[in-house]
């Protein structure tokens, strides 16, 4: 596509519109085989993201619910007769109405809810690395029973994710829960876990590093292995200690994967529902939730609200957008081909 | 331009014709419904019941096996849909036109909404209304909606206060505490005396309604449509409640799964009484540490400084609109059988739950049910609901405002007030402040 805009017009040809027939032509006639062969993507990307993704953006300009999306509502009576009556209030475009509301914190909590989400994914996106990378450098070394210890550190990954999240919420109940019972046998006071938002927090996150350690440690074992050995072995010779080695080898060799895990690991977290929405249920009083769990109880829970899922959906996607811009950028600066 | 203009004119008129014709295909004449015995009554419907499956469920199913007894040709498929998830998933279901049951066991509250949606039948001139004074008048109220009735009463219920008869004996208290100020002193001589809590109070919206109610409040006044739960006496409520926590006469509640710990607490003797509803009568009655029906004091909720109320609750039968029209019949001679006097009192005899109609009090089971006798009593006392499609709506910020009052300390008056502005934002914007 770019090489045909790109392509300056021959300064032979008058500007006008007998040119533009042929070059197009011309085009059409070298090149139809690509536009064939594009097209099967083109119309699969346009029916399952193209399409949803401009209908969401165009709902957010409306005020579409539940109770207004159809032009009448017929009631039907037992005895057989419909009667129709057109909608009151039927749905109609609102223009930035609904962004307004949202950003100025007339309706949900926005800001809180997007301050909650970043702590939340970069802490567990750390946590997720650091311990992923600690386990992956110690697994990725001969050992007894290794591969039985790479099978227990994988084990959380196979769990479904709603389940470990009530094992984790009953673990930190605050009558009958593991984790107040263990503090109490050594003698500290129980915790109200969900009483305050950075404990309850807390606890959402242990149960997402819990879950999202073995992906990290998986992948960048991967990684770990890809790394040529002669590398090791020539700084070994030269006298480089471990963390020399560590510090010059493995991390640059890991970088290519890591700075994809940690992409994928931010957007998943970012958009991480079941373990905030089952684990903290959003205590105290909505404090712990999240951007995607806020928006998701703001616009399902009565009277459906989808132009305004649709509003909480497009910034969700620009926050991540521009997120991934800026890391791209970053990783371009520092010679990434990516 | 001018062709593309033309193309769309065409396309859009033929569309409108389409949709014109398929509207017209719709109008049919009122069918005739003739009455024929039972057994030749065929079909299949499928009900969603929204009870506790393992508490309640059971005898919903004996029920159906009775009914089948009568009409052997009419299969019902018996669904249990989490209570929590009932109402969006119905809405789903219904909006999509498939996947709906054919009848819905929808709580009060849900009624109106989905009668303003046109999600189910209105039963005027049906069988099912024939007799309709012989519902209470509350109950059926629930049902109402711009004139028409949507639904028939499966149960009612309110609040009571639910107490264990033994820890309140041994804390020397011969009758349960009838205002909040005697709830505070019996819970600290239970406190002091069993060793058990004396209440545990569930920081929920709908739960702390007891407490307003009690001092005069509502949540909104629907007939001046306006917007009254900030009100004053509403605070004063709330810091009841909040007195009881902080003077430590009541259990410090959890923010999460409390409704889970009350009950478990309660059912293992070790808080005294709880503030709940009939359909956890069975529940407790089951559980193995607590001493069966005996143990178990009903008594209404207690008073305020205005009055003694709790919140009408309870459940309805619903048909689905998009039942086809030829099922109608058999979901009338379902609803109709569950919803007799007779299968109330089936129900009530089995799991204590209250019967809807005037005439299943009469009847011996019902009658002679002390549980039903006690939750008379507080259902005489309940306050009705404003029943209009988004009262559905005003437990989410009612929840909230809970949890910041009871657990996070946060001054009643303020908390109310937020409430007062979501409301005005997101659940009634019509309705003055």
């Amino acid at each position: 596509m770019t090489t045909v805009t790109a392509d300056p017009a021959p300064p032979s040809t008058p500007p006008g519109r007998s040119a533009r027939p042929s070059r197009l032509r011309r085009s059409w006639e070298k090149h139809w085989y690509a536009w064939a062969m594009v097209l099967p993507v083109v119309i699969v990307l346009a029916v399952l993201i193209f399409y949803p993704l401009f209908r969401g953006i165009w709902l957010s300009f409306t005020n579409l619910n539940e109770a207004n999306q159809v032009a009448e509502i017929c009631t039907k009576s037992i005895t057989g007769s419909e009667v129709c009556k057109e909608n009151p209030n039927k749905w109609e475009f609102v223009g930035l109405d609904n962004y307004l509301r949202v950003l100025t914190g007339e309706v949900g909590e926005f800001w809180q809810w997007t301050g909650v989400t970043l702590i939340w994914t970069f802490v567990c996106v750390a946590c997720h690395f650091g311990l992923g990378l600690g386990l992956a450098t110690m697994l990725n070394r001969p050992m007894r029973l290794r591969g039985l210890y790479r099978v227990l550190l994988v084990l959380p990954w196979a769990v479904p994710a709603f389940v470990s999240a009530f094992a984790w919420k009953f673990i930190f109940n605050e009558r009958f829960g593991l984790a107040n019972a263990v503090l109490s046998a050594v003698g500290i006071d129980p915790v109200s876990w969900f009483a305050d938002r950075w404990t309850s927090l807390f606890t959402a996150i242990v149960t997402n590093v819990w879950l999202g350690v073995p992906f990290m440690m998986v992948a960048l074992l991967g990684g770990m292995q890809t790394i040529p050995s002669e590398l090791y072995e020539a700084a070994e010779i030269d006298g480089a200690s471990a963390w020399q080695r560590f510090r010059n080898i493995t991390l640059p060799g890991l970088r290519p994967v890591s700075m994809t895990v940690i992409l994928l690991g931010t957007i998943w977290t970012f958009n991480m529902f079941p373990i905030i929405f089952l684990v903290t249920e959003g205590q105290p009083a909505g404090q712990s939730e999240i951007l995607v769990t806020g928006a998701f109880r703001a616009a399902f829970e009565g009277i459906r609200n989808y132009s305004l899922a649709s509003t909480y959906g497009v910034l969700i996607l620009s926050i991540l957008l521009v997120f991934s811009v800026f890391y791209r950028r970053a990783l371009r600066k520092q010679g990434e081909v990516w | 331009m001018r062709r593309t203009a033309r193309g769309i004119a065409v396309l859009a008129s033929a569309t409108l014709a389409l949709s014109v014709a398929a509207c017209g295909g719709e109008d049919k004449a009122a069918e005739e419904q003739p009455k024929a015995d039972p057994a030749s009554l065929t079909a299949e419907l499928t009900w969603w019941d929204t009870s506790d499956p393992q508490n309640e469920g059971p005898a919903f199913q004996e029920l159906i096996a009775k009914f089948n007894q009568t009409y052997p040709n009419v299969k019902i498929n018996y669904q249990s849909v989490p209570f929590g998830e009932a109402q969006n998933k119905f809405k789903t279901a219904a909006q999509a036109k498939t996947g709906a049951p054919d009848i819905l066991r929808a709580e009060v509250a849900w009624v109106p909404e989905f009668a303003s949606l046109g999600y189910l039948y209105a039963l005027d001139g049906s069988e099912l209304l024939s007799d309709e004074s012989d519902f209470l008048e509350t109950p059926l109220a629930s049902n109402k909606y711009d004139g028409k009735t949507y639904g028939v009463p499966q149960v009612t219920d309110s609040l009571a206060l639910m107490y264990n008869k033994e820890l309140l004996t041994k804390a020397g208290v011969s009758a349960p505490p009838k205002t909040w100020a005697e709830l505070k002193t019996v819970s600290q001589a239970v406190k002091e005396k069993t060793g058990a809590e004396g209440v545990y109070l569930n920081p929920a919206g709908y739960f702390l309604l007891p407490f307003m109610y009690g001092e005069g409040g509502d949540l909104v006044d629907t007939g001046a449509k306006k917007i009254v739960i900030n009100s004053e006496q509403n605070a004063a409520g709330l810091k009841v409640a909040k007195d009881l926590i902080d003077s430590g006469a009541a259990a410090k509640p959890s923010a999460n799964d409390s409704y889970g710990t009350m009950m478990t607490l309660f059912k293992e003797k070790k808080v005294a009484m709880i503030i709940n509803g009939p359909w956890e009568v069975n529940n407790v009655k089951s559980a193995p540490t607590f001493g069966g029906l005996e143990n178990l004091g009903i008594a209404p909720v207690p008073a305020g400084s205005a009055r003694a109320g709790g919140p009408v609750g309870g459940h309805n039968y619903t048909i689905w609109s998009g039942m086809p029209q030829e099922k109608v019949d058999a979901a009338v001679a379902f609803v109709k059988y569950m919803s007799s006097a007779e299968s109330q009192a089936f129900l009530s005899e089995k799991l204590g739950l209250l019967p809807t109609r005037k005439s299943a009090y009469q009847l011996d089971p019902v009658k002679n049910n002390a549980v039903v006798a006690a939750f008379q009593a507080v259902n005489e006392a309940a306050v009705g609901r404003p029943w209009i499609p988004e009262a559905g709506q005003f437990f989410g910020p009612l929840d909230q405002m809970a949890t910041e009052v009871l657990i996070q300390n946060k001054d009643p008056k303020a908390a109310l007030d937020t409430v007062a502005r979501k409301y005005k934002a997101e659940v009634v914007p019509g309705y003055g402040l």
